[in-house]
């Protein structure tokens, strides 16, 4: 199929977006990579009036760490990302889910805050941030808003962000203590398809081998991504054993609640997210380990 | 509906025309320009037959509206070639170890595989398969396009050795 007609614009400002956001009355929708809103807009699923091109505003590329974090403007290729290394470096969490975003084709015309602002359930990016607890920052005519991701996903394909509305960029916290580990797997029909289920985890071990900090984030399974704060409360202060884990996981199968599509049923999400969070632990767990030993 | 001017270049030859917003690149490529070397098939971004080099790195032309390419550089499977008579190394692989069979995805294999052989002279396999995990063929399978793009990546490298390691035989 073809899109409906649209009317377009390139702006060369984030002010200028803002005031065309503005202008479209609620029916303005932003263009970063376009990966996820083309399909959208060719399928009629989406049919705004004006189309606002965002990937020749200077201001939304580009990657800056300090020494608590990571701040990665909105329009940013998802393959800069991928290839930079302070990024995997400081963010391997980021580095390992994005392996798992589309295709090279796609990653190369892909942005960070297009994959954010879009909102599928089984976004690798979303469930990064999810994890890490991200901050995003939005900006409008109004001014700028700065929200955590787990007040921006608002269900499937829906975020807090309102029409007049541009996210801008993502700050990710660094974590800075010795022994870090993380992991991130997903279970899809074809490798590098849509993720089924994802996993990701992040932990902390302190030099006699316990866990001292650990967020577990679940993707694919509910609307949004979701932490697994029972069991992160639950394994943080043992040594991550087989048994533990095992009681956190059928715990947390217990809890969630999840999709069901013609791919996959609610039962088998719930027991491969079990399966996956579980192995994500024992990777991240050996991760820290190896690294810093 | 706004029309738009716009001015790229594809292999190597600078275009300009007048495109409405919602016009994919790669329709403009192919009605526009006639070259329809890239093919048209999902038209939503999963099966990869539109596959183009935009500025340097491998894209789906169904993906991007023509009026965004302003200013691009592009290259299509017409572009690949050394000439209109002949095939790239890679290309003719592809037909040595019958890496086609209806030939439908085959551009957008071939724009995959060149972008890897360009970056990567030594792929693995791995890689070589994650290159082309974003492209689908109904027909031939996979393994001799994987073959194809090994043979490739074997000839190229023995190109750009140095001529006492081609010749080293001889010494002998």
């Amino acid at each position: 199929m073809k899109a409906a007609e649209f009317d377009y614009a390139r702006p060369a400002t984030i002010e200028e977006a803002c005031r065309l956001l503005d202008g479209a009355a609620g029916d303005g929708k932003i263009i970063a990579g376009g990966q996820t809103l083309v399909p959208l807009l060719v399928m009629r699923l989406a049919r705004p009036t004006l189309v606002i091109d965002i990937n020749r505003i200077a201001a939304l590329q580009g990657i800056a760490a300090n020494d608590d974090g990571v701040t990665i403007q909105a329009a940013t290729r998802q393959a800069d990302v991928l290839a930079d290394a302070t990024i995997h470096e400081r963010l391997p969490l980021l580095t390992k889910g994005l392996r798992l975003v589309g295709h090279p084709q796609t990653r190369n015309r892909g942005t960070i805050g297009g994959s954010l602002a879009n909102a599928d359930p089984s976004a690798e990016i979303c469930l990064v941030a999810r994890t890490l607890d991200a901050e995003l920052t939005a900006r409008s005519s109004g001014g700028t808003r700065k929200l955590m991701m787990s007040e921006f996903c608002a269900g499937a394909m829906t975020t807090s962000l309102t029409a007049e509305e541009c996210l801008t960029a993502i700050r990710f916290p660094v974590w800075t203590e010795k022994r870090v580990g993380t992991a991130f797997t997903e279970m899809s029909i074809r490798q590098s398809d849509f993720a089924l289920v994802a996993a990701a985890c992040q932990l902390v071990l302190d030099d006699g081998g316990v866990c001292r900090k650990l967020a577990l984030g679940i993707g694919g399974v509910e609307a949004s991504p979701v932490r697994a704060t029972a069991a992160e409360a639950r394994l943080t202060g043992t040594r991550l054993e087989a048994g533990d884990v095992d009681a956190a996981m059928d715990e947390l199968q217990q809890t969630l609640q999840p999709l069901a599509d013609v791919h996959a049923s609610a039962d088998y999400r719930r027991r491969v997210a079990g399966a996956l969070v579980a192995r994500v632990i024992a990777e991240a767990r050996n991760d820290a380990m190896r690294v810093h030993a | 509906m706004s029309q738009h001017s716009i001015t790229l270049t594809v292999n190597g030859r600078v275009y300009n025309g007048t495109v409405p917003a919602r016009l994919t690149l790669v329709d403009f490529l192919r009605e526009h320009l006639r070259l329809t070397g890239t093919h048209t098939g999902c038209e939503h971004g999963v099966c990869g037959a539109c596959s183009i080099l935009f500025d340097g790195r491998p894209m789906r032309s169904c993906l991007i509206f023509a009026v965004q390419a302003d200013g691009a550089t592009i290259t299509t499977v017409e572009g690949l070639a050394p000439d209109p008579a002949g095939l790239s190394v890679l290309q003719d692989s592809f037909w040595e170890t019958h890496a086609l069979q209806c030939g439908f995805c085959t551009p957008g294999m071939l724009i995959a595989a060149h972008a890897l052989l360009m970056q990567n002279r030594e792929p693995t396999e791995e890689a070589i398969r994650d290159a082309i995990g974003g492209n689908l063929c109904r027909c031939t399978g996979y393994k001799q396009i994987v073959d194809a793009i090994k043979l490739a990546a074997s000839r190229l490298k023995g190109a750009n050795a140095p001529a006492s390691e081609m010749t080293g035989a001889d010494h002998d």
